[in-house]
């Protein structure tokens, strides 16, 4: 995915939801973004994927709830600890992204843009399409479609 | 007006204006294939139609311009501006007549052979101006146009005549009637004197004498816009204004679909809002709600409405289906439809009208025999296929049965083998109800020849898979010989669907209602309990065998604890090498039916659940093979709508979909076929698999009891029938309470007298005993053993006798010496209060049974082994039988001898000396006093051959060993009957 990239020119810029998971720093791109939800309740599905933590009810649409950490190979959340979730569109349905917070929406100027490097976990290559420096951090991009299409490809 | 001619009238005038759209085009362009192809359809649809509505001269017309347009279409034929206008001629004189049935119901009077003769004319390619004297239409139109006053006159004038005729050939009179309408519209009717005649007369003489200016008249009459002018057709309906269309508007279905979405989407919201004032109790929003949710309800069942037809709608074309096949194959076919008025979700009716047809033509074809082969099989010479539709709880059914043949078994099987699908072994384990399963298959007809309507094999699969494509199933069930019943369960609407909601593992799920046919609770103390065979759960219902799916199991939730099986270990060597060789030990316990005689020993039974949860059996029901899949709670039922689930989660075939319900919360719809298949229960070559199960156990049980193996005092094994037994109980010392020196165990709020099996066992504190629970419909009653073993089956060969109370002997089980316990010593001796206390409401039918303490009725018990008739014995003194018992058929014909008489023979079928059937023979040979003596079979061998056997030497009726309840209630009814 990472030859997708976004092209960076000089003065360009996006907007990015900034999400946490396991205190690091994700971004998605803000026109994507649906809804942000706090913890719902959600309706465990047998047999489905690992990934796919089950199904909520979004002002009467059937949301499909993703755990992302799950989908990244991090390990499981504390279950005291809150969870947020981020619900994006996909192939005409609904997906919740289940992480751990929620921040800000961040204006990124893409000279800051760089692929993934090489030695970042494949698993996180093939859902991020690169990362931003920031002064105190570095943002990993996601990119939607193939973190929610590997999800399909790998049932 | 008929319901058929209106929608006929609507579609004509329909493509009529479309026609009107295009038919310039022709004008410009008089070879355009595509608009003549459209005309060619238009005219073939309205012949063929009208054919079919009784509209002789519409027909007539469309069927010879569908002669030259077929030409045209062919390219047989040059298009000639001629032509173009003899085309709209046709049309123009279709618009005409079909105007006309609108208005008055019915064709109007009149003749086109001359637009016929110019026709079949263009037809042979001549040029019209030969055949007719018409040359010049294009003047005479021209003229026509500029004087359609007088036009409109001369066709009233026409009309009036029309009128008149009108009451002779009303549609729907005897067909005398319209004989009569016939012959008075043939030309040349002088003779026959009646104003209308007269007027029709004068036509007719007109038109021999100036048959250019009838022509014309005629014409104009018929044709009131020319032809040639096509612009001409948009002012008519200002002129002559149509009378309204009937009460009806088009919409697209599309329209509706949006509109019936969105509507189950409100009734969901309703469904919300309802629930949470439920909670809240009274609150401002009640009253509004109320109203709501009335009006709501009435929305949702009008916009249901507008969804509705009859199932009539799809039959409409079957009788003549049925008539044209009786022609086709000369056979005599009636075709009876009952509850054409059943109104069903349009949509369904679509998908259900193809595999309506194709089945009713499939009886027609195959079911039916032919006249001469109906005679001979004593069947009337007409066979009749009736067509049944009726709603049944949120359903509809749909009946198709024919006294025809029935589905012959051997032509079945030969395809099978034939094609592949089984082996002739595998075909010998069937049932015929899983052999006739096999027509669903793919490919599979089993018609000798392909006629023209039926037969290519390509028919019930695709019935099938259209029908449980909508959530419906078919069944089907055929006796050869006498016929096949195909019953199709469809749901009303696709929409909206009912739905259980069940709970496994602390989990919600949505089983649709269609698939459940009823709910079974299993309590942790009730009589019915779940068991296990190898580890697969089943469960007797009503005397048959219901494969049990775990829900939590097979969706991989948490294992049910509650539900784990005690087991016990036993690796002896198999019964086979034992050589007993009595016949009367033989049971019939279907549920310790295994699959391989090897694993007989790992059949256990559990004494259901150690807690006191209960557990629901939801008894579900695809396309004729029932299963039950167990889960924890079981809630109300809730109007859902079906949402797909989400594309991840589409290869989950255990759901069918997933929907919100009123509480808000997102619950996944199990599918009942899913589930089947997931489990691996249903193979397809497995349906029916119940009676698979029963038959292949009925072979290797043959001669064998299933045996409960259990120590009680000392280390000898015991064994006990297991089809005696209950259930097994486990029960703590503390829980054991004495009362007037009985031990009791407070057991499903009753009191449970509780016996040891001997009295070496000495009972501790704070220890499990294991309990034999013996119990009928009133009581039960416990007998404490030390450990249970095993359960085997068996055969019973008694090699010892006992002289110890309560033991009948002693056999060769599992390969070591073990004692057989006779039961009914214990339940009759050791408990005797038990007994006395229900000697007037004994087992079974109490009633019977208080009747007969009146005058005891007396049973004759014939059986060579000791063991039984110790076992039965007390049974049926218990039930207020008077019962004399002797060990083989020669002394009960020497009871005869000496006058003894009984209301009832009990007798054994294998026996030493002279077998049941023999003893049958000699009882009800004549002059015996024993002839009026109702005789019931008692055996193992009940397999249809024997019973058949059993009932052509004079038994009664047939039970089988063991089922104690059975014979009671055989023998009551027999008794009843007598």
């Amino acid at each position: 995915m990472s030859e997708e990239t976004q092209t960076h020119t000089t003065d360009q810029s996006k907007d990015f939801l900034i999400i946490e998971i396991d205190n690091q720093k994700f971004g998605i791109p803000v026109l994507q973004v649906q809804d942000v939800l706090r913890e719902q309740e959600v309706t465990h599905v047998p047999l489905a994927p690992p990934e796919v933590l089950g199904s909520l009810n979004l002002r009467g649409r059937i949301v499909t709830a993703i755990d992302v950490r799950k989908r990244l190979g991090l390990p499981d959340r504390n279950p005291d600890m809150p969870s947020m979730s981020v619900v994006v569109e996909h192939k005409e349905e609904l997906f919740s992204l289940i992480i751990d917070k929620v921040g800000d929406v961040l204006n990124f100027k893409d000279k800051y843009f760089e692929k993934n490097p090489g030695t970042l976990d494949p698993l996180w290559k093939e859902i991020s399409t690169g990362i931003y420096q920031q002064d105190d951090t570095l943002v990993v991009i996601i990119d939607v479609s193939s973190l929610l299409e590997n999800v399909e490809r790998k049932k | 007006m008929d319901d058929l001619i209106i929608e006929f009238i609507t579609e004509t005038n329909e493509s009529l204006d479309e026609l009107d759209m295009d038919i310039v085009n022709l004008e410009k362009n008089p070879n355009d294939k595509d608009l003549l192809g459209k005309i060619f359809r238009l005219m073939h649809t309205i012949k063929g139609t009208c054919g079919f509505l009784s509209l002789p001269r519409l027909e007539k017309v469309a069927h010879h311009a569908e002669n030259v347009l077929g030409r045209f279409r062919d390219g047989d034929l040059e298009v000639t501006a001629e032509y173009v206008t003899l085309i709209f001629e046709s049309i123009d004189q279709i618009k005409f007549i079909v105007s006309e049935i609108e208005e008055k119901g019915s064709e109007p009077e009149g003749d086109d052979s001359d637009l016929i003769a110019k026709l079949d004319a263009a037809y042979e390619g001549k040029s019209l101006s030969d055949t007719t004297s018409c040359t010049d239409s294009e003047e005479e139109k021209e003229e026509k146009s500029s004087d359609d006053q007088s036009l409109e006159s001369e066709a009233s004038e026409k009309e009036i005549v029309v009128d008149v005729k009108e009451k002779d050939i009303a549609p729907g009179d005897a067909t005398l009637d319209e004989l009569e309408a016939a012959f008075a519209a043939a030309p040349g009717m002088e003779g026959i004197v009646n104003p209308a005649d007269l007027e029709k007369e004068k036509k007719e003489k007109e038109k021999e004498k100036e048959k250019e200016k009838e022509k014309k008249e005629e014409a104009k009459a018929k044709a009131p816009a020319p032809p040639p002018l096509p612009k001409k057709e948009a002012e008519k309906p200002t002129k002559k204004p149509k009378t309204p269309p009937s009460q009806t508007l088009r919409v697209n279905v599309d329209v509706l679909e949006d509109l019936m979405t969105m509507v189950s989407e409100l009734v969901l919201t309703r469904n919300q809002l309802l629930q949470i004032t439920r909670a809240e109790g009274d609150t401002p929003f009640s009253a509004p709600l109320q109203r709501l949710n009335y009006v709501v309800s009435e929305l949702q069942e009008g916009v249901m409405k507008t969804r509705m037809q009859p199932i009539g709608n799809a039959w409409s074309k079957l009788p003549r289906i049925i008539r044209d096949l009786s022609i086709e194959l000369n056979k005599k076919i009636n075709l009876e439809m009952r509850g054409q008025d059943t109104e069903l979700d349009r949509q369904v009716l679509e998908m259900i009208k193809d595999p309506l047809t194709h089945m009713v033509r499939n009886s027609g074809d195959h079911g039916i025999e032919m006249p001469a082969e109906r005679l001979a099989a004593g069947k009337p010479e007409t066979g009749t296929i009736l067509l049944e539709a009726y709603h049944e709880g949120g359903h509809i059914v749909i009946k198709i049965s024919d006294d025809g043949k029935g589905l012959a078994e051997d032509k079945i099987k030969e395809k099978i083998i034939a094609n592949g699908l089984a082996t002739p072994e595998e075909l010998e384990d069937m049932s015929s109800q899983q052999i006739q399963q096999f027509i669903f298959k793919a490919g599979f007809s089993t018609a000798e020849k392909v006629t023209s309507v039926s037969g290519r094999g390509v028919g019930m699969d695709v019935v099938r898979t259209n029908i449980e494509k909508i959530g419906g199933a078919i069944e089907l069930k055929s006796v050869e010989g006498q016929g096949s019943v195909f019953t199709i369960k469809i749901p009303l609407t696709l929409a909206i669907v009912h739905a259980l909601i069940v709970e496994s593992s602390g989990e919600k799920f949505a089983i649709p209602q269609l698939a459940v046919k009823e709910l079974v609770m299993v309590s942790a103390h009730g009589d019915n309990s779940i068991e296990y065979i190898k580890g697969s759960p089943v469960f007797r219902l009503r005397d048959r065998l219901l494969p049990l799916i775990l829900l939590n199991e097979v969706l991989g939730l948490e294992k049910n604890v509650s539900l784990i099986c005690e087991k016990d270990g036993n690796d002896d060597e198999d019964s086979k090498d034992s050589n007993f060789d009595e016949q009367n030990n033989v049971s019939k316990d279907d549920y310790i039916y295994d699959e391989s005689k090897d694993h007989g020993k790992d059949a256990k039974k559990c004494n259901g659940n150690n807690d006191n949860k209960n557990h629901y059996i939801v008894v579900a029901d695809v396309g004729g093979y029932e299963f039950g899949i167990i889960v924890d709670k079981v809630f109300d039922t809730e109007e859902i709508v079906v949402k797909p689930v989400a594309g991840i989660l589409k290869n989950l075939e255990l759901f069918s979909g997933n929907t919100i319900l009123g509480d808000g919360s997102v619950i996944m719809i199990l599918d009942p076929n899913g589930i089947a298949n997931t489990s691996g229960s249903i193979d397809n070559n497995d349906l029916a698999n119940n009676e698979h199960i029963e038959k292949q156990h009925e072979a290797d049980s043959d001669k064998k009891t299933s045996l409960l193996l259990f120590t009680a005092g000392d280390s000898t094994p015991k064994a006990v029938p297991l089809s005696l037994i209950s259930r097994l109980e486990n029960v703590k010392s503390d829980d054991i309470e004495y009362s007037s020196g009985q031990m009791l165990v407070q057991y499903r709020e009753t009191l449970m007298p509780l016996v040891p099996f001997s009295s070496n066992i000495k009972i501790d504190n704070d220890k499990d005993y294991p309990v034999l629970v013996f119990a009928d419909k009133v009581q039960s009653m416990g007998i404490i053993v030390d450990e249970i073993i095993d359960i085997i089956e068996e055969k019973i060969d008694i090699q010892l006798g006992s002289s110890k109370c309560g033991l009948l002997g002693s056999a060769i089980i599992n390969g070591q010496a073990t004692d057989v316990v006779d039961i009914a010593h214990f339940l009759n001796n050791i408990n005797n209060d038990w007994f006395k206390d229900h000697d007037d409401t004994p087992f079974g039918e109490g009633e019977n049974a208080a009747k007969a303490g009146k005058t005891k009725k007396k049973i004759l018990l014939v059986d060579d082994s000791p063991f039984f008739r110790n076992m039965l014995t007390p049974l049926l003194s218990v039930a207020g039988y008077e019962v004399t018992t002797l060990e083989g058929p020669t002394s009960a014909l020497k009871l005869r001898e000496e006058g003894v008489n009984f209301d009832i023979i009990i007798s054994d079928i294998e026996m030493p000396d002279m077998n049941g059937f023999e003893f049958a023979q000699h009882v009800n040979s004549e002059g015996s006093q024993w002839i009026d003596t109702p005789m019931v079979a008692l055996s193992s061998h009940a397999t249809p051959k024997d019973i058949e056997r059993g009932m052509s030497v004079g038994f009664t009726n047939y039970v089988a060993k063991f089922d104690k309840d059975t014979l009671l209630n055989t023998i009551s009814q027999t008794l009843m009957d007598e």
